[in-house]
């Protein structure tokens, strides 16, 4: 059993990361998949000791409704919500950057005309929400709230300002690395995903337990967007890409009932 | 069979309210709609604790089978079913949408949390069935899936992450 939260060093975290990833590795060296998902049960994040089922989850082929999504589109979102930057009067403090990139299905294909939620903390590492009682400054040009509806090419673009690291009590000095929370739908239900993006080259990203809860490595560098100086705007803004594949069940495409929709 | 790789999840966290949480989130008809039932219930941890930062999404069809289409689930127009609602659980790990009863007798449900480094799926059933999900599950789970009636126009369904009567969740093949 892990020690309690207050006492954990980051070395104990750092262990135990370095064990789960070990066994992960020894089955896909066995010949088992990597793992795509974080696992639920992953004791270095404290918080999901009491939070995962331990039951397998059954599966169930999905009803039509299921292979369906919500439909999003201008009357929700506004396009001047995918400017985080212009919310307020003036300015927001920090580095200006763009996000852009593609959400796509299983298949390479582009999730259409679809909601992408985006959030973060801003520049000092704070969140404008009142349990966030970490003493860094609010910054009063500065919600940190996107949203946006995908293109035809299933594209979108965010500009926004680099997200700071912040502290948290998984354990004694853990610091989150720099992230955006973004929420997407898919076509179908089951491609709904809740994520966050990072950026390249963190020096946290060995210590922290939410982003190694994928024990895959090649599986969490899904998860790093990467600088690309062509999407960069002089005397603006840094630009980052970062494309997201939504993959759900595939049934979709086997069922006959199908076709006369 | 799919050649891209999935973008894998992650946690929710604790500061969604902000972001996620919006006005009439979970008011997927007006309350006096004449067909509106509430649907609600608590999230509970594996001790028994209620979850406080647990986020719930629903999407269901509407009273007559139909699977919803139209626009405005984020900016609600009342005259049109979208089918999708989203309500952050209160302090008291409580949470409740107001919508109509779907036709195939049970709502599709996505739990988010801090602590759940990937989303659930679950169903909650306002009628019991047998259909192929109810009916393959073993006696001592099933009930998990099914809302408890409370009176004409009201539902509970608590959602157990973990433990003791631990709620059936799902996954799509």
């Amino acid at each position: 059993m892990p020690a309690s939260t207050s006492e954990t060093t980051q070395q104990q975290i750092d262990e135990e990361i370095r064990r789960i990833e070990t066994d992960a590795a020894e089955l896909v060296a066995a010949g088992a998949t990597p793992e795509r998902h974080p696992r639920r049960d992953y004791p270095p994040y404290r918080s999901s000791l009491l939070r995962h089922p331990t039951h397998r989850l059954v599966r169930v082929d999905p009803e039509e409704i299921e292979r369906h999504s919500p439909a999003f589109g201008h009357t929700d979102v506004d396009p001047l919500e995918a400017d985080l930057t212009i919310q307020h009067s003036g300015e927001p403090l920090g580095e200006r950057i763009t996000v852009s990139g593609r959400v796509l299905d299983g298949d390479g294909r582009p999730v259409r005309r679809q909601l992408v939620e985006l959030w973060q903390a801003n520049s000092a590492g704070r969140y404008v929400h009142k349990r966030d009682q970490h003493p860094a400054p609010l910054d009063p040009n500065f919600t940190g709230v996107g949203r946006a509806i995908t293109g035809d090419d299933g594209s979108y673009s965010f500009r926004t300002i680099k997200p700071g690291p912040y502290p948290w009590r998984n354990h004694t000095n853990a610091w989150r690395p720099a992230h955006i929370h973004f929420s997407l739908f898919g076509s179908q239900f089951t491609q709904r995903l809740v994520t966050q993006m990072y950026f390249p080259g963190d020096p946290l990203f060995a210590l922290d337990p939410i982003y190694q809860s994928i024990a895959d490595p090649a599986a969490r560098e899904r998860l790093v967007g990467h600088y690309d100086h062509g999407s960069s705007v002089p005397e603006q803004s840094l630009g980052y890409r970062w494309d997201i594949v939504l993959t759900g069940s595939r049934s979709t495409w086997l069922e006959p009932e199908d076709a006369d929709e | 069979m799919s050649d891209l790789v999935p973008t894998p999840s992650q946690t929710v966290g604790p500061f969604f309210h902000f972001a996620l949480a919006y006005e009439g989130g979970g008011q997927l008809v007006p309350g006096h709609h004449p067909d509106a039932v509430v649907l609600h219930g608590t999230v509970f941890d594996g001790s028994g604790a209620a979850v406080p930062d647990a986020l719930i999404e629903i999407w269901q069809a509407d009273d007559t089978g139909e699977v919803p289409q139209g626009l405005g689930s984020l900016d609600r127009d009342p005259t049109v079913f979208t089918g999708f609602g989203r309500a952050a659980t209160t302090r008291a790990g409580t949470y409740l949408f107001t919508t109509v009863r779907p036709a195939v007798g049970f709502v599709t449900l996505a739990v988010f949390a801090r602590g759940l480094s990937h989303h659930l799926f679950t169903r909650a059933y306002l009628a019991d069935t047998d259909d192929s999900l109810l009916g393959s599950l073993p006696a001592d789970r099933r009930g998990t899936l099914l809302a408890t009636p409370e009176g004409p126009s009201s539902y509970r369904f608590d959602i157990r992450l973990q433990g003791d009567g631990e709620t059936v969740f799902l996954e799509y093949p």
